[in-house]
């Protein structure tokens, strides 16, 4: 066996303290040099575990294979035959707990750097656009498909059921179509041009997209089905942000960090005032989370001239549900974190601004229902953060419009929609759900794997019909 | 999350008021936001009629939209002053304040609002309640008509109380007029009607005789909060409809966070009417001045660029 090279080639970046000030891409991606040799460490074992790693099941070592013979239209073609939006997935998967971790190089150390590569062919495919030909689609039969939502969970339904033959239509409550990819993830780490390209691509297969539709107002669930769509695909996410529900919470300069990302991202707060809306930032700035939302909030907040952020967290580093690479970029970035710390109140002045947060310091105790070490508080070890803005990135549920809106569907107790794990099929006839709305925040690859599973049932179903 | 978890199941309810569409799909296609109708009825305030069939089916008074103008404009709350569903359109008041509203004053018939989200927010519940008054301050009068309409319709004796600056600034005095049983108008400098604030006449109305059943107060957050204050000593039940800076209008940012009887509420999707004895005035009101310094550098910047370009 040749001897195996463990120089995982890093990823070229803006430098730290350039990117501080600007909201372009911070990862830059591989050269071809630098693709080539990266793939060409892959040692093709048999076992291929990254394939079992990855929730959509890429063929993974044939798209690297297919790196290292150039052939970069045959690359792409395995992506996208599993994963229609591999530019997306290449930048915010969560590679280190999914491919990489099981990747038979990862017992030394160095996992083949799958999501760079997969970047990589797909940041190829859309410069280079070569004629993939996609098979023929079907000639629609007529049967009509309504998605609520257009999240990584919508859009790949709409493609897949467009794809089968059906007359979809895409309602969606923003003036903008991406869910959390255009609203939630800052341009920094996921180009909205990326966005956006995936979103034409879905309409370019006939889908309609209706826009400024929000569902459970407009017209429900039911009304879809008795105006003649033959089935119903949930894809509308968890958008309602959680409070911390402690006192001083609603003073002024405190966001949930929904509110702040969205100002920023799907608003541009960033270009304030050539566009209207506008956002605070403070000198010294606390996010309150440990998860992605965390550190894309105090990542922009950096950007738009706080000086100081930190990151508060009340377990330690290492139960962060943050990607890796993003924390890595945070700190290179300058935000500082405080771990095992949890905010007892807020504090403001006469004015009504927020000054500062009392936190207790944690320590960590057995672990919980997640796994994870569950913090315990340290009676009489309060203390103040001075700040100015705070944060609140704590996570978030389904939004319960539809669920009050439609007759007999389920909802858990945390507010997400009953449905069979595999299919997404609902306990109300003719509705299908998956994503964050089944399973509350998760990862966009995911929800793509869910509705990928969801449209095929919905397309077995149909066909029986 | 675990499977022991018991499922809680929804009973039927139709969005906000069960008006079933019976269209074909393609009929709902939601128009296009087309201004059909302009008029200026007051020195910056302004009345557009739009078009736009679906929401107009199945607005309730209370409600309110969400627009945007343009790729760079921001996403504002307007209320549904009326609407025709035989014609398909909707009609929405404003006062010409900051950079949107400005713009928006700057569009004609024949334009189209980039976009028109609704009707969101929960609807004024509607009940017989006996003699019911409904206080409407400045641009408030606008929303507070399609509710004394209805409150009407559904038989109760309605008193209507709106108060404006001076006389210039009033407007839809004949509507509310012939929707009530009683209209008093008061104006700060008594240029029309009584030279009193409208809770001076609350007041008066509430130490009368006669019963009073419920208060339904639109206006600036400071007379609704003193609306409040009014009815409170009375025990009269007060509804007061809560215009707090919001961004999305579908509960997913928290910006329009209010305290409601210690708990906070969404105003955007619990509300926006709420139990005007149960709000934290204080509280909104402050909020309502986050962007102060910003609101002002921004339309500073917008007339800029217009004297620029004329
Ligand atoms: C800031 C942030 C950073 C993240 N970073 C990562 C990351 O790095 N990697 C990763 O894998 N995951 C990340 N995630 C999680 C990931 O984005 C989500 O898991 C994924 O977007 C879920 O997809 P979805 O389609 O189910 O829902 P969403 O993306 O939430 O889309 C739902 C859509 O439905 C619309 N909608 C909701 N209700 C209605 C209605 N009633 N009518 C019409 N439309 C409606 C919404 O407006 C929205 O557009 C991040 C999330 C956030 C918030
Ligand atoms: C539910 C609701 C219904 C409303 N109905 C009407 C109506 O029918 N007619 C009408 O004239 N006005 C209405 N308003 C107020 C209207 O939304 C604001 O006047 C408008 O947003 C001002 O925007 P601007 O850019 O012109 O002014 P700006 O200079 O941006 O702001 C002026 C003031 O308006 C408020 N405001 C600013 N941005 C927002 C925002 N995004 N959301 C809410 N308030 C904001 C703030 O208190 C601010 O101090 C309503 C508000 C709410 C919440
Ligand atoms: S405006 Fe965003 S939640 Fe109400």
């Amino acid at each position: 066996m040749a001897k195996l090279d463990l120089n995982r080639i890093s990823m070229p970046r803006q430098d730290g303290k350039e990117r501080r000030n600007n909201f372009n891409e911070v990862a830059l991606g591989y050269s071809d040099e630098q693709a080539i040799s990266e793939a060409q460490r892959c040692i093709q074992c048999p076992k291929q575990p990254c394939i079992a790693g990855c929730p959509v099941g890429i063929d993974i070592p044939g798209f690297i294979k297919a790196v290292i013979e150039k052939d970069m239209p045959e690359a792409a073609r395995i992506l996208k035959n599993k994963n229609s939006l591999p530019a997306i997935c290449g930048r915010v998967c969560p590679q280190e707990s999914q491919c990489e971790v099981v990747c038979t190089l990862s017992k030394k150390g160095a996992p083949i750097a799958i999501g760079r590569l997969e970047r990589y062919v797909a940041d190829w495919e859309r410069r280079n656009k070569p004629n993939i030909p996609d098979a023929d689609p079907p000639e629609p039969d007529g049967k009509r498909v309504a998605v609520v939502g257009s999240g990584p969970a919508g859009l790949t339904a709409a493609a897949e059921l467009a794809k089968l033959g059906y007359r979809v239509t895409i309602f969606e409550g923003l003036h903008m179509p991406g869910g959390v990819l255009m609203y939630g993830i800052p341009e920094f780490r996921l180009p909205k041009e990326i966005v956006r390209a995936e979103v034409d691509y879905v309409i370019s297969l006939g889908v309609e997209l209706q826009l400024d539709s929000l569902v459970g107002k407009l017209f429900t669930i039911d009304e879809l089905l008795a105006v003649g769509y033959d089935a119903v695909f949930l894809g509308t996410g968890a958008g309602l942000p959680m409070f911390l529900n402690i006192p001083g919470e609603n003073l002024n300069g405190i966001y949930s960090a929904n509110e702040f990302l969205t100002r920023i991202n799907l608003m541009k707060a960033y270009l304030f005032p050539e566009y209207d809306t506008p956002v605070k930032i403070g000198k010294k700035v606390a996010v309150i989370g440990g998860g992605n939302v965390a550190m894309d909030s105090a990542r922009c907040a950096i950007r738009l001239g706080a000086d100081q952020v930190y990151i508060v967290y009340r377990r330690s580093e290492q139960e962060m549900p943050a990607r890796r690479e993003e924390v890595e970029n945070a700190r290179e970035e300058g935000i500082q974190f405080k771990f095992l710390t949890n905010p007892k109140r807020l504090i403001g002045n006469e004015k009504n601004w927020v000054t500062g947060m009392e936190c207790l310091e944690m320590e960590l105790g057995e672990p919980d229902a997640s796994g994870r070490r569950r913090p315990i508080a340290k009676p009489g070890t309060e203390f103040i953060i001075e700040l100015d803005e705070a944060i609140i990135a704590l996570g978030t549920t389904p939004n319960p419009l539809i669920a009050s809106t439609t007759s007999d569907l389920e909802t858990t107790k945390y507010g997400t929609v009953v449905a069979d794990k595999i299919t997404g099929k609902t306990v109300k006839d003719k509705v299908w759900a998956g994503g964050d709305v089944m399973t509350g925040s998760d990862t966009v690859i995911s929800a793509m794997g869910a509705a990928k599973r969801a449209a095929a049932d919905i397309d077995d179903y149909l066909k029986h019909h | 999350m675990g499977d022991d978890i018991s499922p809680i199941r929804h009973e039927q309810k139709l969005a906000d008021g069960g008006h079933t569409c019976k269209q074909a799909p393609e009929m709902l296609d939601k128009g296009s936001n087309l201004i059909l109708l302009k008029e200026d009825l007051a020195p910056n305030i302004h009345l557009f009629k739009l078009n736009a069939p679906i929401i107009s089916n199945k607005v309730r008074a209370g409600q309110f939209a969400i627009i945007r103008i343009g790729e760079k404009g921001e996403r504002i709350p307007l209320t549904f002053a009326d609407w025709d569903k035989e014609e398909g359109s909707i009609t929405i008041i404003f006062m010409k304040i900051g950079t949107s509203t400005h713009k928006l004053a700057l569009m004609q018939p024949g334009d189209s609002i980039t976009n028109v989200v609704g009707p969101l927010g929960i609807p004024t519940n509607i009940e017989k309640y006996g003699t019911v008054l409904c206080v409407g301050g400045g641009i408030g009068i606008a929303p507070i008509t399609p509710i004394a309409r209805a409150l009407k319709a559904a038989g109760n004796k309605v008193i209507s109380i709106i108060g404006a600056r001076g006389k210039e600034l009033l407007f839809w005095e004949d509507r509310l007029r012939n929707i009530s049983d009683e209209l008093i108008v008061c104006t700060d400098d008594g240029s029309c009607g009584r030279g009193v604030l409208v809770t001076e006449v609350l007041r008066e109305l509430c130490e009368s005789e006669q019963r009073i059943d419920r208060v339904f107060a639109i206006g600036p957050a400071i007379m609704m909060k003193y609306c409040a204050e009014t009815t409170r000593p009375f025990g009269i039940k007060t509804i007061a409809s809560l215009n707090s800076i919001m961004v999305d209008g579908t509960g997913m940012c928290g910006c329009c966070r209010v305290s409601v009887g210690g708990q906070t509420r969404f105003a955007c999707v619990d509300g926006p009417e709420f139990d005007a004895h149960q709000v934290d005035w204080d509280e909104l009101l402050s909020r309502q001045c986050t962007y102060i310094d910003e609101e002002s550098y921004s339309l500073r910047e917008w007339r800029r660029k217009q004297s620029n370009t004329v």
